[in-house]
């Protein structure tokens, strides 16, 4: 009897996989699109307006073109890992997404229906486990292409990755020790209740956190890898196609998913700000406040998106040594401050706010 | 060092304080002036849609200019083409027979006028050079094209449209430039 299936729920969550997998495609797809209109706005231009109007089938245009492109393998390289980088690339970028609570639960054929395709108890870790594989697309690509500047690119990201990976993981634990928990779920469920965001017991957290995801996603101003103006293209040179495509896709991914789990574990998730969800279930049905949970999800989201794209378009890229520097120098040090403060006040609290 | 103007303005450089180390303040301020400039005015003009205006001035692609009653000026005197340092331009005259008094203004007439455009450097001298208000540079520049010989513009693609047939095509090609007779 143990190994009776749940028909139904299989069917519920390959559906779900299926939705966001291609749901977060799209909005890779379209975040180029906006990178390029955000770029040409802050840059006093008009940006693509060509196909479509406003341009929206931009991103369409760009694809066809990568397809339509010849596809290249150096013969000097591994054709193996060559092929494998880029792979990986994307599917660890696409792996995180499956721990991220994307809203409340539907009610649907008499069925509860989460949004989530796995509430796991531990996804936090599983989220550190999986982006730090993506350092794996990087070097593997770097190295297979069997070009210098490829490999000190993925060397650059290589260390880049592991050192920002510390702050950001010592950040997260202060959050850890509020919640209690590593779960995503409980993490929202308990920001719906208490009404307040983790934002507010954590700017400091918050900050750190956010600089080291604009790190890990490989965004200016921590662009090294790719730095064009020094190693010509990055990890990514020898690439072409849709290989290429590949990577640049991972990235954007990455830059949807890491705004995702911001928007989690500090923004409160699928919470509405300033809405009762509990009351307007009575009132309004499940259905309806799940769906308006996702899109308040999918808004914080968004802004974040914007945060990334402008940042990039503002600030110019850090030399290696700031970028070694900040990242050990003030962000750890940063964190375990953080880390402790918030220790004392957990214990200070426990205490009843006696010394 | 004695400064050479009173606007020399001397760069302090003092070490940075710990705000000033941290960059996020310059950071916020760096990005509050990009948001500014999301919101403004943009720059761009629409190409095909939009045209920016000329000036006046503006030399671009010529015209064979006709007079009132829609006869040809050029008398294929040569001037321009000696005018021309690119060495341009190309003419062989004609004379003009009994009964093709209404399509040439004067008893001598260009049989084959071209100009290739890859050679002219659009100076004007031609139009200069000319004594029979014949030749203008207009306010239009030449398209792109993917063969060198459509770059050569004969009689049939300079001549300007008819005053009195085309009237609206004529004052279109006329632009402010071209003087009308």
């Amino acid at each position: 009897m143990l190994l009776v299936i749940d028909w139904s729920l299989l069917m519920e969550k390959l559906l779900l996989i299926v939705v966001i997998v291609s749901v977060s495609l799209v909005i890779a797809m379209y975040e180029t699109y906006a990178e390029r209109k955000i770029a040409a706005y802050i840059q006093d231009r008009i940006g693509p307006d060509r196909a479509g109007p406003f341009g929206i089938f931009q991103p369409l245009a760009d694809g066809l073109k990568l397809f339509m492109k010849e596809e290249i393998i150096p013969n000097t390289s591994n054709k193996f890992l060559f092929i494998l980088g880029p792979c990986l690339a994307m599917l660890t970028a696409m792996m995180t997404s499956a721990v991220i609570p994307w809203g409340g639960s539907l009610h649907l054929f008499g069925r509860t229906i989460t949004l989530q395709v796995a509430d796991i108890n531990i996804g936090i870790l599983y989220i550190f486990g999986v982006v730090s594989l993506g350092v794996y697309g990087i070097m593997i690509g770097g190295w297979a292409s069997n070009n210098k500047f490829s490999l000190i690119a993925a060397l650059r990201g290589a260390s880049q990755m592991i050192s920002y990976e510390l702050a950001m993981g010592l950040s997260l634990i202060a959050l850890l020790m509020l919640t209690g928990s590593l779960s995503m779920k409980t993490i929202v469920q308990q920001q719906m209740d208490n009404g307040v965001w983790n934002i507010v017991y954590q700017p400091l957290g918050f900050l750190i956190f956010i600089i080291c995801a604009f790190a890990e996603c490989n965004r200016t101003p921590f662009d090294l890898p790719e730095a064009e103006n020094e190693l010509n293209f990055g990890y990514h040179q020898e690439y072409s196609s849709m290989k290429l495509g590949f990577y640049l896709f991972a990235e954007y991914i990455n830059m949807f998913i890491s705004s995702a789990i911001m928007a989690t574990l500090f923004f409160g998730g699928y919470d509405i700000p300033f809405f009762n969800e509990a009351t307007h279930i009575q009132t309004w049905g499940p259905n309806i406040v799940a769906i308006l949970g996702t899109v308040a999800l999918i808004l914080k989201i968004g802004f974040f998106i914007f945060l990334f794209m402008w940042v990039r378009w503002t600030i110019p890229r850090f030399r290696y040594d700031q970028l070694m520097n900040l990242g050990w120098k003030s962000l750890i040090p940063l964190s375990l401050f953080n880390m402790l403060v918030t220790g004392a006040v957990i214990l200070w609290k426990q205490n009843h706010w006696h010394f | 060092m004695q400064a050479l103007t009173n606007r020399v303005k001397v760069v302090e450089r003092k070490p940075m304080n710990w705000v000033e180390r941290l960059y996020l303040w310059n950071i916020l301020k760096g990005m509050i002036i990009t948001l500014k400039h999301f919101f403004q005015r943009k720059a761009t003009i629409k190409y095909p849609e939009q045209k920016r205006s000329f000036s006046p001035v503006f030399r671009g692609l010529h015209v064979l200019n006709r007079d009132a009653e829609g006869r040809e000026n050029c008398t294929a005197c040569g001037l321009c083409a000696v005018a021309c340092p690119a060495e341009a331009i190309t003419m062989e005259g004609a004379e003009r027979k009994k009964g093709e008094e209404h399509l040439y203004r004067e008893e001598k007439y260009a049989a084959r006028y071209e100009i290739n455009m890859l050679r002219c450097i659009f100076c004007g001298l031609c139009e200069e050079a000319c004594p029979k208000d014949a030749i203008y540079l207009t306010e239009t520049f030449a398209p792109a094209n993917f063969q060198r010989q459509t770059f050569i513009y004969d009689k049939q693609d300079l001549l300007i449209p008819d005053p009195i047939k085309e009237p609206e095509l004529y004052a279109k090609a006329a632009g402010g430039r071209v003087r009308k007779n």
